[in-house]
């Protein structure tokens, strides 16, 4: 057959085409069960990182195993409520927080009239962490979009529903070096005792770009050469937090 | 691969191809290629060392596929379909680092997936593979893989031991000689930055073309 001939080029590549997808779909399903282990460990290990647990990860042998133990020791209780602060029934573990997010977007959309009803159907994940001394510190998941792609996150609060106890934030596949700068534990750390109300307003937590002010309980500094993430990282805060607003209130009496 | 019973597996063809990009032929020092993913991924040494061991699975497997379909590669669509098996093999990697590898696939993020981009990987299949029996180019590819990832390997070894003063993860410069722990010692943090993975591969190309002369351009 004549290998310059557009059949032959035509075929050539159908049949490559054909092969390549069948092989990497055969690995991708092969691989699904290890790879969904490794993020639901990880899942985990953020939640527990959140409230400053699962810190010593690195130096145990059995990483899965310690990151279970903790969960299970130090993670009490976890439930889903709307956006109306009523408790949901539901596996709050497997809540997708995706799903949570476009649902989120979908209530600020709305026209006034349809809010109360999609508020209602929200589905928000809320984790009890009992500490040591018997303090409960709840962790409320957040989710966003950066400058290349997701980003998401866990913020843990004191029992006064205001006080930021520890915050823990990920990505998909911000710059690194730059954007990617809030995964790292000092962006995180700057959020240790901010707070989400001021008096009874909700107000979240800015991330300033030129640094907040000393003392500043509703401000974190952004990062530099991280313009765009900072900012979903802020939009994010408010936006989810938002969502958790009527729960906070309602817990807070 | 019949053809390999007239000469021995390892015969010194075969093995000055394993060997020569090591050193003479090295494909960053000497050939200057592949610098880009050198100076993101040289942070630290296990990061490295993982790079090094994908890039060159990749270089390996796609020199050798190539070669084997050399015979039958429509011309016209030559580089497209050099460009699909790199691509497929490099998510092959990706998705067993995610399976197996999870926190060094995070760490090298999206470099793994620039892979693709490596101009070894096309270097190699153009120059070598396309004209070569399946096995040489196998050994061609393996060749030029490991002289990267010697190459990585040294950078990530400096940059570790200035920059965090670890080594693997394990602390070599002990935590007492540290300012704040009212020592003498800090750690330099411009190895952590781009620029000095530039600097010291271009000691590492000073001390190896001083010791091979013929290296140097009139």
């Amino acid at each position: 057959m004549n290998k310059n001939s557009n059949t032959y080029t035509f075929l050539y590549a159908a049949v490559l085409v054909i092969v390549v997808a069948a092989t990497l779909s055969v690995t991708s399903i092969w691989l699904k069960k290890p790879q969904e282990q490794n993020i639901t460990t990880e899942k985990k290990l953020n939640i527990l990182l959140s409230v400053g647990k699962g810190t010593v990860t690195d130096a145990v042998d059995d990483k899965d195993a310690y990151i279970n133990t903790q969960y299970d020791t130090y993670i009490v209780e976890s439930f889903i409520v709307n956006g109306n602060g009523e408790r949901m029934s539901g596996n709050a573990f497997e809540i997708n927080m995706k799903a949570a997010y476009e649902e989120i977007k979908a209530v600020q959309q709305a026209a006034d009239n349809e809010q109360p009803t999609l508020r209602a159907n929200l589905n928000l994940p809320i984790f009890v962490c009992q500490d040591d001394d018997g303090c409960l510190k709840y962790i409320l998941p957040i989710y966003g979009a950066g400058l290349w792609g997701a980003i998401w996150g866990y913020v843990a609060l004191n029992d006064d529903f205001n006080t930021i106890y520890g915050a823990v934030f990920a990505h998909k596949g911000e710059t690194p070096g730059l954007g990617a700068e809030i995964a790292t534990e000092a962006f995180a750390q700057q959020f240790i005792g901010k707070k989400i109300f001021e008096e009874n307003t909700f107000t979240s937590v800015k991330v300033m770009k030129g640094g907040a002010a000393k003392g500043n309980l509703h401000g974190v500094d952004a990062i530099s050469g991280g313009t765009i993430t900072s900012q979903g990282v802020e939009k994010m805060l408010y936006d989810c937090l938002n969502a958790y607003k009527a729960f906070l209130e309602i817990s807070k009496r | 691969m019949d053809t390999q019973e007239k000469e021995p597996l390892f015969s010194a063809k075969t093995w000055r191809l394993l060997t020569n990009p090591i050193n003479k032929g090295n494909p960053i020092t000497v050939l200057v290629l592949g610098i880009c993913s050198a100076l993101a991924v040289t942070v630290k040494i296990e990061a490295a060392l993982v790079m090094a061991i994908s890039v060159t699975v990749v270089t390996g497997f796609s020199s050798f596929i190539i070669s084997l379909l050399r015979n039958t590669i429509p011309n016209r669509i030559r580089i497209i379909v050099q460009l699909v098996i790199v691509a497929s093999l490099v998510i092959l990697v990706d998705q067993f680092l995610r399976a197996y590898a999870y926190d060094v696939s995070k760490q090298l993020s999206v470099f793994v997936g620039l892979i693709i981009t490596n101009c070894i990987i096309m270097g190699r299949i153009e120059a070598f593979a396309l004209g070569n029996k399946p096995f040489p180019s196998l050994i061609d590819g393996i060749g030029n893989g490991a002289g990267y990832g010697l190459i990585l390997v040294i950078v990530a070894f400096f940059r570790e031991l200035l920059g965090s003063g670890t080594v693997f993860g394990l602390r070599i410069v002990p935590e007492s000689w540290y300012i704040n722990n009212g020592g003498f010692y800090a750690n330099n943090g411009l190895m952590i930055l781009p620029p000095m993975a530039l600097i010291v591969v271009g000691v590492i190309i000073w001390i190896q073309r001083s010791f091979n002369k013929q290296l140097i351009e009139k």
